[in-house]
C-alpha cells in the first residue's frame, strides 16, 4: 500500500478555487443527465413520460418496470436475461481459464519472444468483428449452432481473451521475481508457488479482469443480433425488440434499460480501481 | 531466462519452432515444452475462432456466393472486389466511418482532457463527480442507443425539445423552435451520443496520466515562477502526450467498430451507415455472401492502416515498463 499513501502526499492535492470546483461539478452533472433522465423517465407514466415540456415532477409509479417484467404483454425478459447471463459468466470463467495460465507463462515463467505473443493476441482485438462474421455463421449453420447460446459463449471467450491475457500479465508481473526465486529455493512446488504467492497477489487482478470481461459480454450485440433467435436471444437484442410502432413506449423502454444496465453499473463500479488499467489493457497503471 | 534453449532465429511462431527445437526427451525441449504449455490452450483457441473464419471471408471474397441465389455458385475473381469499391454506398460508407471515428475520438478526447485536468484537483465532492463522470461509460450501449434515439433526440416529446420549450416559455413565447434532429443532423446525432459514451474512457486514462505526473518536477517549476499555462504547455502535456496517444487509438479501435449506436440510432439511415453497419446489411439484408466478405476483408485493410500505429503506441508504453 506504499504506493497509494506517496499518492496521497503528491498526486491532485492542489486545492482549486471554486470556480474550478463548481465548473467540475457542472460537468459531472451535465454527463449525469441523461442518465438521470432515463431514470425518471423510467418510474413515470408512460402518459407523463411522453410530454413537451418534460413534466419533472409528475407522480412516480413502477408501471414502467411491471411492463417489462411482462405485465399486460406476458412476454417475459426472463429467458434473455438468463441467456445473457448464462454467455456473459460462462464465457467469463472460460476466459478466465484459459488467460490465467497464458498470462503465466508470458510473465512468471515467460516463453521465449513473448512479447510477440502477446502482440498476437493484441492484433486479433484489431481484427474487426465482421471480418469474420460470416464464416462463423455458415460454420454454426452447418453445425447447427445457430440460436445456441453456446455459441455465444465461444465467440465472447475470443472477444475477452486477449483483453485478459494483456490484463492478466500486467497483474502478474507485479509478483515480485525475489519472492519467486526464494520460494523456488525453499523447495517449493508449483501448486505451492502458486496457491501461496501468486494467488494473493493476483487476486484483485482477476477479480477485475473477471468484472471487465462481463460487462463486454454482457453488452455485446451484433453477434447476439445476427447468431441468434427465438431461443437464445441475449438481453441487448430483447431490448431493441421493445421499440414498437404504435402507442407509448418510453417508460418501459427507458425500465428496461436501467434493468438491464444494473450488473454492468455494479461491476464497474466495483472494478473502478483496476478499470483503467484493464482497459488500456494494463499499459497505464 | 537461464533455460538453455535452442536458438532458431528464422522461424517466425512459437509453435513451429517449438516442434523444431530437437527431439522429444531431450532435456532442454521438455523445459521449452513446459513454459509453453501453459500458453497452448489460448493460443490455439485464438488461432481457431479468429484466424480462420478470417481466411474463411478472405476465400469467400473470391467467390459468386449469393444465398439467394444458390444455384450461381462459384469463382469470382475480383468482381467482389469491383463491386465494392465501385458501389457508392460503400464508398460513403467508409466516408462515414472516417468522419464517425475521427470526430468521436477527437471531441471526447478534448473533453476528457478538460475534465481531467478538472478532477486532478481538490474540491467538495470529487469522489462524487468521478463516479458521475464514470456512469455514461457503464449504461449498457444499446440502452444508451435507445435513450438518446427516444427520450432526448425525439422531435415530439424527447428532452432537447422539451427543453427547449420550457426555456422559451421562461420568456413568455410560445414558438420555441422544435427541430427533428435525427432528421436534419443524423450523423451529429450518432456521435453526440457517441461522445456522451466514450469521453469518460477518454478521462480516465488521462487522469491516470495526469496523477503518474512527477510531482516534484511541477512542484520546482513553479517555485522558479512558472504559470499554470508554462507548466501545462511545458510540463504536463510532454508527460500526457503518449497517454493522448494511447487514449485515441484504443478509443479508435472500439469507436471504428461501432455497430450499436448506427443500429439503434438511425439504422444506418441518412447517410450514417459505417462499415460494419454496411457489411452487416450486405450479409444479413442482400444475402451477398461474395460482397460481403468482400467489404469484410476491405473493412480489415483500413483496419490495419490504425492498428499498425496502435501497436506502436502500445508497444512503447510497454518496452517502458518492462525495463
Amino acid at each position: 500500500m506504499t504506493t497509494a499513501s506517496i499518492s496521497a502526499r503528491s498526486r491532485g492535492n492542489r486545492r482549486s478555487g471554486p470556480a474550478l470546483g463548481l465548473a467540475a461539478w457542472l460537468c459531472g452533472l451535465l454527463f449525469f443527465l441523461p442518465f438521470a433522465w432515463m431514470v425518471l423517465t423510467s418510474l413515470h407514466s408512460e402518459q407523463n413520460a411522453a410530454t413537451n415540456p418534460p413534466s419533472l415532477g409528475a407522480p412516480l409509479t413502477l408501471q414502467g418496470y411491471r411492463e417489462f417484467f411482462g405485465a399486460g404483454t406476458g412476454v417475459s425478459p426472463w429467458p434473455p436475461l438468463i441467456n445473457s447471463l448464462t454467455a456473459s459468466v460462462a464465457s467469463t470463467l472460460l476466459v478466465l481459464a484459459l488467460a490465467i495460465p497464458a498470462a503465466y507463462a508470458l510473465s512468471i515463467k515467460p516463453v521465449r519472444k513473448w512479447t510477440d505473443v502477446m502482440f498476437f493476441f493484441l492484433s486479433t482485438k484489431m481484427l474487426p468483428v465482421v471480418a469474420g462474421l460470416l464464416p462463423i455463421y455458415l460454420i454454426a449453420q452447418n453445425a447447427g449452432m445457430l440460436d445456441d447460446i453456446w455459441l455465444l459463449v465461444i465467440l465472447y471467450t475470443s472477444m475477452n481473451l486477449p483483453i485478459a491475457v494483456w490484463m492478466m500479465r500486467s497483474f502478474l508481473a507485479e509478483v515480485p521475481k525475489e519472492i519467486l526465486e526464494a520460494a523456488s529455493l525453499d523447495g517449493a512446488g508449483l501448486l505451492t508457488t502458486l496457491t501461496r504467492i501468486v494467488a494473493p497477489v493476483a487476486a484483485p487482478g482477476i477479480a477485475a479482469t473477471a468484472l471487465i470481461s462481463f460487462i463486454f459480454s454482457w453488452n455485446e450485440l451484433l453477434f447476439a443480433r445476427v447468431l441468434t433467435g427465438v431461443v437464445a436471444g441475449t438481453a441487448p437484442v430483447f431490448l431493441t425488440g421493445l421499440v414498437t410502432s404504435q402507442g407509448l413506449f418510453l417508460a418501459k423502454v427507458c425500465a428496461a434499460a436501467v434493468c438491464i444496465s444494473i450488473p454492468v453499473l455494479i461491476a464497474g463500479f466495483a472494478a473502478q480501481d483496476k478499470l483503467v488499467q484493464g482497459l488500456s489493457l494494463g499499459a497505464v497503471k | 531466462m537461464s533455460t538453455p534453449l535452442i536458438t532458431t532465429r528464422s522461424s517466425p511462431g512459437v509453435l513451429r519452432r517449438a516442434s523444431a527445437s530437437g527431439t522429444p526427451g531431450a532435456p532442454p525441449a521438455r523445459g521449452a515444452w513446459a513454459r509453453r504449455a501453459p500458453l497452448l490452450p489460448a493460443l490455439i483457441f485464438m488461432i481457431v475462432v479468429t484466424q480462420l473464419p478470417f481466411v474463411g471471408t478472405l476465400v469467400i471474397s473470391f467467390m459468386r456466393w449469393n444465398a439467394l441465389d444458390p444455384a450461381d455458385r462459384g469463382f469470382g475473381g475480383l468482381s467482389n472486389y469491383r463491386n465494392a469499391i465501385t458501389d457508392p454506398s460503400l464508398r460513403s460508407a467508409i466516408l462515414t466511418t472516417v468522419l464517425l471515428t475521427a470526430t468521436v475520438v477527437l471531441v471526447s478526447l478534448l473533453l476528457g482532457l478538460g475534465l481531467a485536468l478538472l478532477l486532478d484537483r481538490r474540491f467538495f465532492g470529487r469522489g462524487v463527480v468521478r463516479t458521475m463522470l464514470i456512469t455514461p461509460f457503464l449504461v449498457v450501449p444499446v440502452a444508451s442507443a435507445l435513450l438518446w434515439k427516444h427520450a432526448i433526440y425525439n422531435a415530439t416529446y424527447g428532452l432537447l425539445n422539451g427543453g427547449l420549450t420550457w426555456l422559451w416559455s421562461i420568456f413568455g413565447s410560445s414558438h420555441a423552435p422544435q427541430p427533428d434532429w435525427l432528421s436534419n443532423v443524423p450523423l451529429i446525432s450518432v456521435e453526440a451520443s457517441l461522445v456522451w459514451q466514450w469521453t469518460p474512457f477518454m478521462m480516465l486514462i488521462l487522469l491516470a496520466g495526469l496523477q503518474s505526473r512527477p510531482s516534484d518536477v511541477v512542484e520546482a517549476a513553479r517555485v522558479d515562477g512558472a504559470s499554470t499555462w508554462q507548466v501545462f504547455r511545458y510540463l504536463t502535456f510532454p508527460h500526457l502526450r503518449r497517454y493522448l496517444e494511447l487514449a485515441a487509438l484504443l478509443g479508435s479501435i472500439y469507436v471504428v467498430q461501432n455497430f450499436d449506436a448506427v443500429f439503434t440510432i438511425t439504422s444506418g439511415g441518412l447517410g450514417t451507415a459505417n462499415l460494419p453497419y454496411a457489411v452487416y446489411q450486405t450479409f444479413y439484408e442482400g444475402h451477398d455472401y461474395g460482397q460481403a466478405s468482400a467489404e469484410g476483408v476491405i473493412v480489415v485493410l483500413c483496419s490495419i492502416a490504425i492498428a499498425t500505429l496502435a501497436l506502436r503506441t502500445v508497444s512503447s508504453l510497454f518496452r517502458e515498463e518492462s525495463l
